[in-house]
């Protein structure tokens, strides 16, 4: 019942704030009560996290009604590790974002009701995906995503903003349909089997033939990998990022795109196994694409919001080559990585959106010293800006090193050439900073003053966060571990015996002469 | 001695047994009609409209009534698979779960439309209908008639006939009451599309075009019912069935008979290639017209279409499969790509309702009847449910169409409703949910109606077309969203659009459509098993 209230209470938010009479200036009696609905949510996810079992690796919480009797289809939840970590990352990410979107300047003001209402809106949406264990369920919802993001883009976003809101929803879109084939393929393969279903439970016992269980993956997959989104796949997200308001960008990069990733291991690793296994080669090809493309095509950009999408498309890479590599490590890492950089993405987009909109454009060249008038900001530039460079201290660190460090023992080749996204991505932030943030400062820059209470109020807690997990991630792994050890058995694999060390007391005789 | 000597000569004329409780619902819709003529005939002109309107209205709801009051006492027919009713009238009509259910759905588009048809504020006190058809257009009879304020009131008896048509043809069990039905429920609508108010020329070329195409496509159903006949040496149904089961006749014979049968039937759901009447008929019919037409013809034709192909050619279903598919698949690409250049709403949903017969005949060429013991979705029930969610969010769509007006009536051209969102936010809203569900956005109707004919496709082994039919959705979201981004994310040319306050009347229409279009997508579990619970035709 709990997780039905917790995706409910924005759902009603946003609808109270829809029936809220329009503020005459400020807007800012819809402004506070979107606050309060988030700042809600956030509490209940805490009470969700109060009552969860760690050490468990099966579903908690889990809530089960016939919905569509004859589809199959049920109104099911429940959260394990993956989930209330993505669950969490939500919660915490949606009330900043309503909290430093107070200053955005809309096209048109009359619409800040709508503005709000649409983020709780997808905060409901997100957090009923990463609860659904019912296919049918999870696929309503994560379309569903698909109409408050276009609203959120293509209303309130840059002057190019419909065109971005379109391809938005037309590459989603495309994905999803494919994803409905397969999901209509399972009812079909289901029924066959007896009553059809969409439980994962259910559908975990279902028995393909190997021609069948590979193309309902790709139908999956291909939903799953445009929205992450994996090479050559990811052109819509630049766009996307370009034209949004920085608030939108963290809910689509951060909240929504997570969706993608986390399918991969819910449904696409529990449902098809062998399927999984016998793509994984392309797939893993693919992220290491992702992950040198997305980082050199950063280092290329100009827009500093399309050069944030590009490193997204680089870090997702990772995410996507630690579930693939099959080993609890890495996919631990890739759990973990999910969330964190959701944590450095968002205070990358909401800092950089202060700064562009003081500043009026979004050209790295239009930058430059900004340091010396804005000393509080730039500090948390470059906290977030080496946080997405993965620098050790800082919490994405630990996740990259543990996709890469269980990568390396089934791969060393993917592994290798991923590690060379690590020093691309020092290239892209550092170049970043340099050119916005010192030197002489900028004719025209003077603008760009420092931050105000309210947006180092709705920083702090990002910052704080990637600092704290840098250090002691280990409460969440905790978590994660017994769902990503549930996945990784059920596809069948068991972590490569580690070569070395040695045990001491083993015969040692055949390596001696190393 | 006198009446035996005729007993023994004249053959026994016996008196057609006639299931009167059975059909009472079509009994009903006729005598309305009839009595609407009467009306029109005697009552006085000054309270004719409010009178037909109260009684095309009651005779509907009536009908209705006793519709779900047939339904429940349906028999259920035993054999493997799943079906309930009877042959009724001399074997004329089959009135089982599909036809009944139909019979509903159409009262429901019916009323629906009956409420539009009787909107009367739009046009200052008048209908959207001409005052007197028999004035040329732009003539000073008819401004005569304007200031007169005279008025058609016959719409109402000739929509009724045009209802107690479709509702014939959807259950019609022999060819030639088919082709009765068909002639029944085409003619007032050939009339009633050529009677609007505004732009009356536009209107009178879309029922001469109508009129004319539906004429040469009625020929083509005939000649193939004549060659039917000449290879089954029946109309019945069944009886065709069993010829072609069997085999008994010519190949040639049958093939060209299903092929012409084929064309006729394609015409009335708008298949490409025979769909050319559809935009200028939309565009060119009054609105409400176009509404009716929208969910009622392509209800009725579908099912008449599902039901020949079934029941009488389900036997030889190998050989008209791939041609249907063919014709599904180019009829879906056609509307939505040719939909996407569209700059008038009306030919757009035009092209839209093309592109969705094409999805409807992706279930139709499943031919998934259901296995016994299991609960799956057919392709019957998958189709019912598709055209409840189309049909309720095409009336929507088409009454928003009318209430987006400027000085010369109804403003359809697409760039006057640039910025419809910022000045009529509920409104605006209402058509994107429409829009949204005709793309087959979750949380719709449409939605679950493509999840269902995508099922049915799959159940009956054509995987790949499902993957095509996915693809084709997504080139047809892409002009319903076109038109999402015009009304939200435009800025508004001029002016901008004026939205007429309606009567209760269209607003009524309006949030049925909005209501039952969500209510489809988020619940559609009663519906969807009404659909399920028709069961097959009965034969």
């Amino acid at each position: 019942m709990i997780l039905t209230i917790l995706a409910a209470t924005p759902i009603a938010g946003a609808l109270i704030l829809a029936l809220l009479p329009r503020g005459r200036t400020d807007h800012l009696r819809a402004k506070v009560v979107a606050l309060g609905v988030a700042l809600i949510t956030l509490a209940l996810s805490l009470v969700v996290l109060a009552r969860y079992e760690p050490t468990s690796g099966g579903y908690q919480m889990t809530e089960e009604h016939s919905w569509i009797e004859a589809f199959g289809a049920h109104y099911s939840v429940g959260v394990n590790g993956i989930a209330i970590t993505l669950i969490l990352l939500t919660t915490i990410l949606v009330p900043i974002v309503i909290l430093a979107s107070f200053d955005d300047r809309l096209p048109d003001p009359r619409g800040t009701n709508a503005y709000f209402a649409w983020m709780l809106a997808v905060e409901g949406l997100a957090i009923g995906a990463f609860a659904a264990t019912d296919a049918f369920l999870f696929y309503i919802l994560f379309e569903a995503t698909l109409i408050p993001l276009y609203f959120l883009i293509g209303s309130f976003g840059g002057p190019n903003r419909s065109y971005a809101a379109v391809k938005f929803l037309i590459y989603n879109l495309v994905g999803g349909l494919l994803m409905l084939a397969a999901i209509v393929g399972l009812y079909v393969v289901s029924s066959r089997q007896g009553d059809a279903s969409f439980l994962l439970t259910d559908l975990q016992d279902l028995e393909f033939s190997q021609t069948t269980e590979r193309l309902l993956f790709l139908g999956f997959m291909a939903a799953f990998a445009i929205k992450a989104p994996l090479w050559p796949l990811h052109t819509w997200l630049p766009d996307a990022a370009g034209q949004a308001t920085p608030g939108t960008s963290v809910l689509m990069v951060s909240v929504v795109d997570k969706i993608g990733t986390f399918g991969m291991i819910t449904w696409c690793l529990n449902l098809f196994p062998e399927a999984a296994d016998w793509a994984s080669p392309v797939i893993i090809t693919l992220a290491v694409v992702s992950i040198v493309y997305g980082a050199l095509l950063a280092i290329g950009q100009d827009d500093i919001r399309r050069l944030i999408a590009f490193t997204s498309v680089s870090h997702f890479g990772f995410i996507i080559l630690g579930i693939f590599a099959f080993t609890t490590t890495s996919m631990a890492g890739s759990t973990l990585y999910m969330f964190n950089h959701g944590l450095s993405t968002a205070a990358l987009f909401l800092v950089t959106g202060v700064m562009i909109s003081r500043r009026g454009s979004a050209r790295i060249d239009d930058f430059g010293g900004v340091q010396k008038i804005a000393p509080i900001l730039s500090g948390v530039f470059l906290i977030a800006g080496l946080s997405s460079l993965s620098l050790p201290g800082l919490a994405p660190f630990v996740s990259e090193f543990l996709v890469l460090a269980g990568t390396f023992t089934v791969s060393i080749p993917a592994a290798a050439v991923a590690t060379l996204g690590i020093v691309l991505a020092a290239l892209y932030i550092l170049i970043m900073y340099q050119r916005t943030m010192t030197g002489p400062l900028a004719p025209g820059a003077e603008g760009v003053t420092e931050l105000r209470p309210r947006e180092i109020a709705a920083l702090t807690p990002a910052i704080m966060l990637i600092i704290g997990l840098g250090f002691f991630p280990q409460p969440v792994l905790n978590a994660i571990n017994p769902a990503v050890e549930t996945v990784v058995s059920h596809i069948g694999k068991t972590d490569p015996t580690p070569k070395t060390p040695t045990p001491i007391d083993a015969p040692a005789a055949e390596e001696g002469g190393h | 001695m006198l009446t035996s000597f005729l007993e023994a000569d004249l053959p026994m004329i016996e008196a057609p047994e006639i299931e009167y409780a059975l059909l009472a619902p079509l009994f009903i819709v006729t005598g309305v009609a009839v009595l609407g003529v009467l009306v029109e005939a005697f009552w006085p002109r000054s309270s004719r409209f409010l009178v037909q309107t109260v009684l095309a209205v009651l005779g509907i709801v009536a009908a209705l009534v006793d519709t779900v009051v047939v339904y429940t006492d349906l028999d259920r027919v035993d054999s493997a698979l799943k079906a309930r009713g009877q042959v009724a009238g001399e074997g004329a009509l089959s009135v089982d779960g599909p036809g009944v259910v139909t019979w509903g759905l159409l009262l429901v588009f019916g009323l629906l439309s009956m409420l539009l048809f009787a909107e009367r504020r739009l046009e200052g006190g008048l209908s959207a209908f001409t005052g007197r058809a028999a004035d040329a257009p732009g003539s000073a009879s008819e401004a005569e008639a304007v200031k007169m304020r005279i008025e058609h009131s016959e719409i109402f008896p000739l929509a009724m006939f045009a209802l107690v048509g479709m509702m014939l043809f959807a259950t019609a069990n022999d060819l030639l009451t088919m082709f009765v039905a068909l002639e029944v429920l085409s003619l007032p609508l050939y009339l009633l599309c050529g009677l609007a108010r505004r732009r009356r020329l536009l209107s009178q070329e879309a029922a001469l075009k109508y009129f004319l195409l539906g004429a040469f496509s009625s020929v083509f159903f005939l000649y193939g019912i004549a060659l039917a006949y000449g290879y089954a040496g029946s109309f019945e149904l069944s009886a065709i069935d069993t010829a072609v089961t069997n085999r008994t006749g010519s190949e040639n014979m049958l093939l060209a008979a299903i092929a012409l049968i084929a064309v006729g039937l394609l015409f009335k759901i708008g298949a490409a290639p025979f769909h050319a009447w559809t935009p200028d008929v939309y565009q060119g019919a009054p609105t409400p017209v176009t509404a009716f037409m929208a969910a009622g013809t392509k209800t009725a034709a579908f099912i008449a279409l599902t039901r020949v192909f079934y029941v009488a050619f389900g036997g030889s279903q190998w050989d008209w499969r791939p041609t249907i598919v063919a014709i599904a698949i180019i009829t879906m690409f056609l509307g939505s790509v040719v939909a996407v250049s569209q700059t008038d709403v009306k030919r757009m949903l035009a092209y839209s309702s093309i592109a969705h017969a094409g999805f409807l005949l992706v279930g139709f060429v499943g031919v998934y009847a259901g296995v016994a013991g299991s609960d799956r979705v057919t392709s019957v029930s998958s189709i019912l449910f598709y055209l409840a969610a189309y049909g309720l969010a095409s009336i929507g769509a088409f009454a928003v169409v009318t209430l987006v007006r400027d000085s010369g009536g109804e403003t359809t051209h697409l760039s006057k409703w640039a910025g419809l969102g910022k000045t009529s936010p509920m409104l605006a809203g209402s058509f994107a949910i429409f829009m949204l569900s005709f793309a087959g956005i979750p949380l719709t109707g449409g939605f679950i109606g493509k999840w269902g004919v995508f099922s049915a496709a799959y159940s009956g082994g054509f995987w790949w077309l499902v993957i095509v039919g996915v693809l084709m959705s997504a080139l047809a979201a892409y002009f319903y969203v076109r038109v999402i981004v015009l009304m939200f994310f435009t800025e508004p040319v001029g002016d901008g659009p004026t939205v007429a306050v309606p009567s209760l009347l269209t607003t009524v229409v309006i949030v049925v459509a909005v209501v039952g279009t969500l209510g489809l997508g988020i619940l559609p579990g009663p519906v969807l098993d009404l659909a399920q619970h028709a069961g097959a035709f009965v034969r």
